[in-house]
């Protein structure tokens, strides 16, 4: 992540034939991104049992309160335990203070089938041991309640990262394949209900029956992983996950990621081609998709083709944006921040950017606000605490989180992912004021 | 350790952005790691703000921890200072940064910046965010308005004031400064210094020269104007102006300060607030049960403000700044009733549905609570919600403060005259009483015919609990005869007098002997 200031260099790609190189920037300095705590708010909807427990300070709850932006929910199935003075003084004991937090916790809500204990910087920093807190308070709660942990914390963790955390916690509890198991595909990455079941669609139509999600929709229905179990990232930021999945004994399909019409393509044939499904049978079953997206798409063209899109590092999304705008949509690529990237996972995303794209991992945010507001981009991705300091200096933009709460993967999501980068645009040319 | 779903008030840092944010030509840099950054959107997506807060972070991960977090510290510092050249600088740390102990003042000097460098203790772990921002204004104040001048104030100058507490992020701050300016200069009275809104560190060299100090918001600025006081001998009004009656009060006490004549301001109705008061359409607010829950000052001045000028009864009175629970305690004891000091969301929901208002005044949080309990509710408080800043001018200080008071007060209930056709129209057979409502209620899907009883949002939060008395059939049919909006009332008044005796069934007769009981 933060290595070392690195001179440019370039990083050859290597997934396609005939594609350019990208030069990867390193940069190190004050950075303005969410701490890996905010995936909660859209991985307590995922999984509809599992119930968040931060253990943290007050900075924590208000900051997943503000990133969760209105408190909608009479109770959320998200909380902090707050560490207070008699913790930190060891007048309290503090595992006995979680227990008893975790007990109050789970009295109140009877529902609760997965509670995570989600580590924070202040956790970390103290080396409360989470996990063992975990298996402690599995023991007791057990068979009602499984406990398991993760950390969020900032100085770990960067904003979508806390998925990865969460989803790595997760593998180990995957029930294991029958020795005899029929293959199997597995998408790993959190996405909308809507768009895994248009994916469950598309699969069945390939003739791939035996596919199943991570994270599963209820604590419960964890899916079996095994040698059998073949699988596809969703999600361009599932480090550790990968790496668990891969120690379960899966295989991971290389592929860019599912956004767009080329994204989603290219996505789907990568489990055809393993599954050796013939290539009459993928057009048949995917060409209503692409025609009903490209469809889509034009509607936005007008608006983006040919203007330039700055990214701030955020969502660590931005690598696949920056090949699914400028390919299906004509747009110019200024700087393409990003907080981490995973070379191995997003080379085939990397190899379809044109050439020279100047990438940025990692940040030091007044320079790259200098350079944004040097290059005067038509549109800048940026966090939210940037969006209307941005736009006040005449920068149109896109906040970055939306992209995390909105569906946008697959085919019939392409055109809803367009509107977001041409939405601001647009808004501009109405406005008279 | 304490469990938290929803939290009234931020750490203590976020107090001291608040204040960093409010001035000119100062700057903080936090020791903090990269989540903390989340802070920037408070600013400039909740209120709007066009710039960035002045804030450094210093973003260590963990794998600085091992090696030199401090330096880390030192090089942020350094080029903030290069890069924003401000009058001055705040340095200090959050909850994580508090932990690695790396002394954010003492690095901080040893970089020998030449501004003034005010170093923060802001106990992340004990203190929320009005005390830090108390604290880091306090801090600023201290070190940054000199020491008492020898010579004597010149003669005949006119009299002058300094304006204290507004700051970033506070609930409608920005309006308040403005009415309550205009109503100083309306008396002749000269604004010297406002803090911290739009001060700079400069400005605060310049505090000394008023004669007094207006204390806008206690829980921003007593500390400092009590400094302020002992140092350099200048009286503090902290009457906060809110309402009619504690606005003529505020006036007549700056008047009295400044040596000046109020009448002229108090002459002829500078509000219109108690004129509809008095108008008859206003009858029906007599004795309508009130709950009240925000910071101390605002709760405080809420429930004056209720009780005197609009005839409600104050059924709860609390707020989350235990700072100032004394003076909440002392005024729900004026009222009858004992206050609530809590900062637990929980406990703050319980109360409200035990106390059964007819209008819930408080924060966004309980905006919230009431949308669920399907109570009318105006916020009066932070914590803040993009909503609370609004694009019309809103203040809720001074005479037109008041105003707006009874605008946003009275408009979540319904009008008066309004309130008896529905009870005139209520057997009508076109009246229908499931029709979407704006106090939350839900429509029933599908066609508005007779439908099968639905549970009403009131009643269905009830805490029913394992000894809940049984309703007769005619009992329930007569209750259903009770206006729905104050239906979900009756109904709990209704089962907590059949528990009280005992009374396993509730019949035609408990309900009306309930009301006779409860009856105002």
């Amino acid at each position: 992540m933060n290595a070392p200031f690195l001179p440019p260099r370039t990083v050859a790609a290597t997934a396609e034939p005939g594609c350019g190189d990208v030069a990867i920037r390193q940069e190190r300095g004050q950075r303005a991104v969410f701490c890996g705590l905010t995936g909660i708010v859209w991985l307590h909807r995922k999984i509809q049992d599992a119930f968040f427990l931060v253990v943290g300070s007050r900075t924590c709850a208000h900051l997943i309160q503000s990133a969760a932006g209105v408190m909608i929910f009479a109770e959320p199935r998200f909380a902090t335990a707050i560490i207070d003075e008699r913790d930190l003084a060891g007048i309290a004991d503090m595992n006995e203070e979680l227990d008893r937090v975790v007990r109050r916790l789970i009295e109140r809500r009877p529902d609760i089938r997965l509670l995570f204990l989600v580590g924070s910087c202040p956790s970390e920093v103290i080396k409360l041991d989470l996990g063992r807190a975990a298996q402690r308070l599995s023991t007791t709660f057990s068979p009602d309640v499984r406990v398991l942990s993760y950390s969020g914390s900032g100085i770990e963790t960067t904003f979508t990262q806390g998925e990865d955390a969460c989803l790595a916690a997760l593998v180990p509890e995957m029930p294991r394949e029958a020795p005899d198991a029929a293959p199997s595909l597995l998408v790993a990455g959190a996405l909308a209900d809507v768009v895994e079941d248009q994916f469950l669609r598309l699969f069945s139509e390939l003739g791939i029956a035996n596919v199943a999600f991570l994270p599963a929709r209820r604590a419960g229905a964890l899916p079996a992983v095994g040698p059998s179990t073949t699988f596809l990232l969703a999600q361009p930021f599932l480090t550790d996950t990968a790496k668990a999945l891969e120690a379960r004994g899966a295989k991971r399909l290389s592929a860019p990621f599912p956004l767009g019409v080329e994204g989603t393509t290219r996505w789907l044939r990568a489990a055809a081609d393993a599954w050796g499904v013939p290539e009459g049978r993928f057009e048949a079953a995917t060409a209503p998709g692409r025609a009903r997206a490209a469809r889509a798409l034009d509607h936005h063209r007008e608006t983006l083709a040919g203007k330039r899109v700055f990214f701030f590092p955020d969502s660590q999304l931005e690598v696949p944006l920056a090949r699914f705008l400028s390919r299906e949509l004509g747009m110019g690529l200024c700087e393409v921040g990003t907080p981490y990237l995973h070379r191995g996972h997003l080379a085939e995303d990397l190899a379809l950017l044109p050439d020279g794209t100047d990438i940025v991992e990692g940040q030091s945010l007044d320079a790259q606000m200098d350079r944004a507001r040097a290059e005067r981009p038509d549109l800048t991705v940026c966090g939210l605490g940037l969006a209307n300091p941005l736009e006040a200096e005449g920068l149109a933009t896109k906040w970055s989180i939306e992209l995390l709460f909105t569906p946008i993967q697959g085919y019939d999501q392409a055109g809803d992912l367009a509107e977001l980068f041409a939405r601001p645009l647009v808004r501009r040319t109405r406005l008279e004021v | 350790m304490q469990l938290t779903l929803w939290t009234y008030e931020g750490p203590p840092h976020i107090g001291a952005m608040r204040v960093a944010t409010a001035m000119e030509g100062l700057h903080y840099v936090l020791h903090a790691p990269q989540g903390d950054t989340y802070a920037d959107l408070l600013f400039t997506m909740i209120e709007r703000r066009d710039a960035r807060p002045p804030v450094t972070y210093t973003t260590f991960q963990a794998r600085d921890l091992g090696s030199d977090t401090a330096e880390i510290f030192k090089d942020a510092a350094a080029a903030a200072y290069e890069r924003f050249r401000p009058q001055a600088m705040i340095v200090g740390a959050s909850c994580t940064a508090e932990l690695i102990q790396d002394d954010p003042g003492g690095l901080a000097k040893a970089l020998n910046l030449p501004i003034p460098v005010i170093a923060l203790e802001l106990p992340a772990y004990q203190k929320k965010e009005n005390w830090g921002a108390s604290e880091t204004f306090y801090r600023l104040v201290r070190g940054l308005s000199g020491s008492p001048s020898p010579e004597p104030k010149p003669e005949g100058r006119r009299p002058s004031c300094n304006i204290l507490g507004p700051t970033a992020l506070g609930f409608r701050h920005r309006d308040d400064l403005d009415e309550i300016t205009g109503l100083l200069e309306r008396l002749g009275i000269a604004v010297n210094v406002v803090a911290p809104m739009g001060a700079s560190p400069a400005d605060l060299g310049r505090l000394k020269d008023a004669d007094f100090n207006v204390v806008l918001y206690p829980e921003v600025a007593r500390a400092a104007a009590q400094y302020l006081q002992k140092t350099f001998g200048q009286p503090m009004v902290e009457t906060v102006p809110i309402g009619v009656g504690a606005t003529i009060r505020f006036v007549e006490e700056v008047a009295a300060l400044a040596g000046i004549d109020p009448a002229p301001v108090l002459a002829g109705a500078p509000s219109r607030a108690p004129w509809y008061s008095r108008s008859v359409d206003s009858t029906y607010l007599t004795g309508k049960r009130i709950f009240i829950f925000g910071d101390a000052t605002h709760a405080i001045a809420a429930a004056r403000v209720a009780k005197a000028e609009l005839g409600f009864r104050v059924v709860g009175l609390g707020t989350y700044g235990r700072e100032f629970a004394r003076e909440v305690r002392a005024e729900a004891a004026l009222h009858g009733i004992e206050a609530l000091i809590s900062d637990d969301y929980l406990d703050v929901e319980a109360a409200i549905q035990a106390a059964g208002p007819e209008l819930v005044l408080g924060t966004q949080m309980e905006r919230h609570i009431a949308k669920r309990l399907g109570l009318p509710c105006a916020v009066i408080s932070a914590p803040v919600h993009v909503q609370d800043f609004p694009a019309r001018y809103s203040p809720q200080m001074g005479f037109e403060g008041a105003n707006v008071l009874f605008d946003t007060w009275v408009h979540p209930l319904m009008m008066g005259l309004e309130e008896h056709l529905l009870g005139m129209f209520r057997e009508d057979p076109e009246f229908n009483d499931r029709a979407p409502s704006h106090l939350g209620g839900k429509a029933p899907a599908g066609a508005p015919a007779p439908a099968p009883p639905v549970p009403e949002p009131v009643t269905s939060v009830t805490l029913a609990g394992p000894t809940a008395p049984t309703w007769a059939v005619e009992a329930e049919k007569e209750l259903r005869k009770i206006p729905f909006f104050v239906r979900g009332k009756a109904r709990t008044n209704t089962e907590t007098f059949a528990r009280e005796r005992a009374l396993p069934l509730i019949t035609v007769e408990t309900l009306y002997d309930a009301k006779a009981h409860f009856g105002r």
